[in-house]
């Protein structure tokens, strides 16, 4: 099996622990606390690696695939931190018609990881999204808070390029 | 009681059923797949659904409950309609190699496509392969067969309260697996096999073991020798059509001779020997202020789960190695040596009612004689599929005995099998060597029988109290152990096997599906036959085996003499819970 460990090493901060170790103790004994815990997680570290689901799954007493399936269940968690550049690829109606699907294919394909990932120098991250509100320019993709529209697979490289 | 109508028919049935169980009281078979009782009551994978007199739609019958005046309907057009669209859309991405499954004539969802008349191509779809993690010492998942109906998932977090498994992702790309796609080998599984039992298909199986037997049974240089456990014979015949609750000894051992082993000997003998180990350890510890409580160390599957959740209690564990590894020990150093053997030219085999023995056998500390005291071991089921592949008509098989001298066994060695077994069999010679060897001294100790999760009892012995519990499943030993830990409660002697009932509901037993599992308690049915043998036996303590006084007097000396510790025991050590 594929271990997803993230490619990046963990740098969390004995100041995050502690701030980490203060909201399970806060919410450890509520109903339904695993959400609201690791939501408080993903604000402290940005996304939550197996050191910080280990953590929560110590102190709450349950399993840590328990704790990794219900943070893959949701979409607003991430096990990877977003790279210094965050691409994101829109897979909204119109921009996937216009083929924004093969762009993104395409940016795994040079980036080498999957969407939801992180290149292991933690420069790019890459992420599907939906509709940004800007179908006039599809297909779109953004990299932080530049716009990129009208694109073709060819245009992937240039793109790249800008922030190497 | 309720009254309610069924079909058109009219039942009184007990209050608080659900209409699974009402229909069975009406004798109605309802299909189920995901439902597994007391564990996974989730109503999730639409087969049972039935059609209720004013419902908006089809409900849930394994979990909706019945209630006064309800109608219901279990075999309307609608409801057949609607499980067989279900089973095809299951079928929509399922591996369709049943030709030679290992669940093949034993699979739930194969046994409903037959019942419902499905198209098994009717929804041609997307059909990832997902990879097979073979990285486990004791099994392999294979997610193409998964119907991700979470019964693994219940017996491993609820029964086990481990949960090394569950759902990863979410719509279709939701997969049974453990957190960060990690193998199970680099969990925290402790190899207990309660998932495979739980699977409805072929998703879960132990690691095939069979042909290694075979090969070493083909080969001339070598002496392979054979000990079966306890709890085989007291499942073994299920696998042949006979009804749960055969015993099957004499039959299995007539079967083990014509596989071709050249000695056919009992791990009934080398419980004993555990016990001879065993009870004069506990009276050591109890008399000279030792670690108390003692726990009894022959599970290896709980072995695994103390060094990894409850590492504080190590120096509680008994130092007795198992059955198995006492038996392979054995056979390595005297028995070896009473052939003039080298013991690299004996091949030990076992057959067990368990998969974590298949880690046991190559654990740290486990050879004896510089060699492995076990070298291959099968569970119950891969030695009846090797019967049948060896076209050994089972059920007409003359009752056969044991080889001598490592066959023969008494009624405390055969209980080992059960919850309570090894507790009840330590006090048979504790008592007695604690009530100045008074053959008169209890026998039965009938407090620790029943397949109830958690015993406790306290007995008065030579004037003092000894107490002692007995837990089985590892949830209940996690309960357990908590209460000691917290000083909530106060034992001397504790029995744990990790699966609910004991080895005789072990994960290397033959199957039964859910629509058995659910009625009718195979735990207890199946260690009838053990209590059964018991009761029969001429002799019920440990001491009094002649073999085992015969090979204390010619090898041994003494029980915990120092020769016996090189031999029969074993350390253990904490284990991370994640590699």
């Amino acid at each position: 099996m594929a271990f997803k460990k993230s490619a990046v090493p963990f740098s969390g901060t004995p100041e995050q622990e502690e701030k980490l170790r203060k909201i399970i103790a806060e919410h450890k004994d509520d109903p339904g606390a695993l959400m609201p815990i690791l939501q408080q997680a993903q604000e402290i570290y940005g996304y939550l690696p197996i050191e910080v689901q280990t953590i929560i799954a110590e102190e709450m007493d349950i399993s840590l695939e328990k704790v990794y399936g219900v943070v893959t269940f949701y979409a607003q968690f991430s096990i990877n931190p977003k790279g210094k550049y965050k691409i994101s690829v829109c897979l909204g109606t119109a921009c996937y018609v216009k083929g924004s699907g093969d762009i993104y294919n395409k940016l795994q394909e040079k980036l080498g990881i999957a969407g939801g990932e992180i290149t292991p120098d933690g420069k790019f991250s890459l992420d599907a999204c939906r509709c940004i509100g800007a179908c006039g320019l599809a297909p779109v993709l953004t990299v932080n808070e530049d716009v990129y529209g009208r694109l073709t697979v060819d245009d992937v490289d240039k793109i790249l390029e800008k922030y190497n | 009681m309720v009254n309610i109508k069924i079909n058109g028919v009219d039942y009184a049935v007990p209050e608080g059923s659900t209409i699974l169980e009402a229909a069975r009281y009406a004798g109605i078979k309802i299909p189920t797949l995901c439902y597994l009782k007391e564990i996974n009551a989730i109503g999730a994978c639409r087969i049972c659904v039935v059609e209720v007199k004013g419902a908006r739609s089809l409900v849930a019958a394994c979990v909706y409950p019945v209630n006064n005046g309800m109608e219901i309907f279990t075999n309307s057009p609608k409801v057949i309609e609607s499980r067989k669209t279900t089973l095809e859309l299951i079928l929509s991405n399922h591996n369709k190699s049943c030709l030679s499954c290992t669940r093949g004539g034993n699979c739930e969802l194969n046994e409903l496509c037959v019942e419902y008349d499905v198209d098994i191509n009717k929804y041609e779809g997307e059909n990832p392969v997902p990879e097979i993690d073979y990285s486990a010492a004791h099994m392999y998942r294979d997610n193409s067969k998964c119907i991700l109906c979470r019964r693994c998932v219940a017996a491993c977090g609820v029964t086990q309260g481990i949960g090394v498994i569950g759902a990863n992702e979410r719509g279709f790309a939701t997969q049974i697996a453990s957190a960060f796609d990690m193998g199970l080998a680099d969990t925290a599984c402790v190899s207990c096999g309660q998932c495979i039992v739980a699977c409805p298909t072929g998703a879960l199986a132990e690691k095939d073991d069979t042909q290694k037997v075979m090969e070493a049974i083909a080969d001339p240089t070598k002496m392979v020798v054979v000990q079966a456990a306890p709890a085989v014979r007291a499942s073994l015949a299920e696998a042949f059509g006979n009804p749960i609750g055969t015993n099957a000894e004499g039959k299995m051992i007539a079967a083990m001779r014509r596989l071709g082993f050249d000695k056919v000997f009992d791990t009934n003998f080398s419980a004993d020997l555990t016990i001879m180990e065993e009870a004069h350890e506990f009276l050591d510890r109890a008399q000279n202020g030792g670690t108390l409580p003692m726990i009894t160390s022959c599970s290896p599957g709980w072995v695994r789960y103390c060094e990894n959740y409850f590492p504080e209690f190590i120096p509680n564990l008994s130092t007795c190695k198992s059955p198995q590894q006492m038996f392979g020990a054995v056979v390595k150093t005297y028995y070896a040596q009473k052939l003039g053997k080298n013991p690299e030219d004996i091949v030990s085999v076992s057959v067990m009612p368990c998969t974590a023995k298949k880690y046991e056998v190559a654990r740290d500390g486990q050879a004896a004689a510089g060699v492995p005291d076990v070298d291959i071991t099968i569970t119950t089921r891969e030695l009846a599929h090797l019967i049948k592949k060896e076209g050994i008509m089972f059920n007409e098989l003359p009752e056969e005995q044991c080889d001598s001298p490592l066959g023969g066994y008494t009624g405390a060695g055969v209980i080992f099998g059960a919850t309570g077994g090894v507790m009840e069999a330590a006090l048979r010679t504790a008592v007695w060597k604690l009530t100045g060897e008074d053959d008169n001294a209890p026998i039965d100790f009938k407090e620790v029988r029943g397949t109830e999760g958690i015993k406790e009892a306290t007995y008065n012995v030579a004037g003092k109290d000894v107490k002692i519990a007995v837990a089985s499943g590892l949830a209940n030993a996690k309960k357990l152990l908590k209460s000691v830990k917290s000083g909530e409660a106060k034992y001397d002697f504790i029995e744990i096997m990790a699966c609910p009932g004991g080895c005789v509901n072990g994960g290397g037993q033959i199957i039964q599906p859910a629509s058995v599992r659910n009625f009718t308690d195979i735990r207890a049915k199946r260690a009838e036959v053990l209590y059964g043998i018991d009761a029969n036996c001429a002799q019920r303590r440990s001491h009094e085996n002649p073999d085992i006084q015969t090979l204390y007097k010619e090898f041994f000396g003494e029980p915990n003499s120092h020769k016996a510790h090189e031999v029969l025991h074993t350390n253990y050590s904490a284990k991370k819970l994640y590699k």
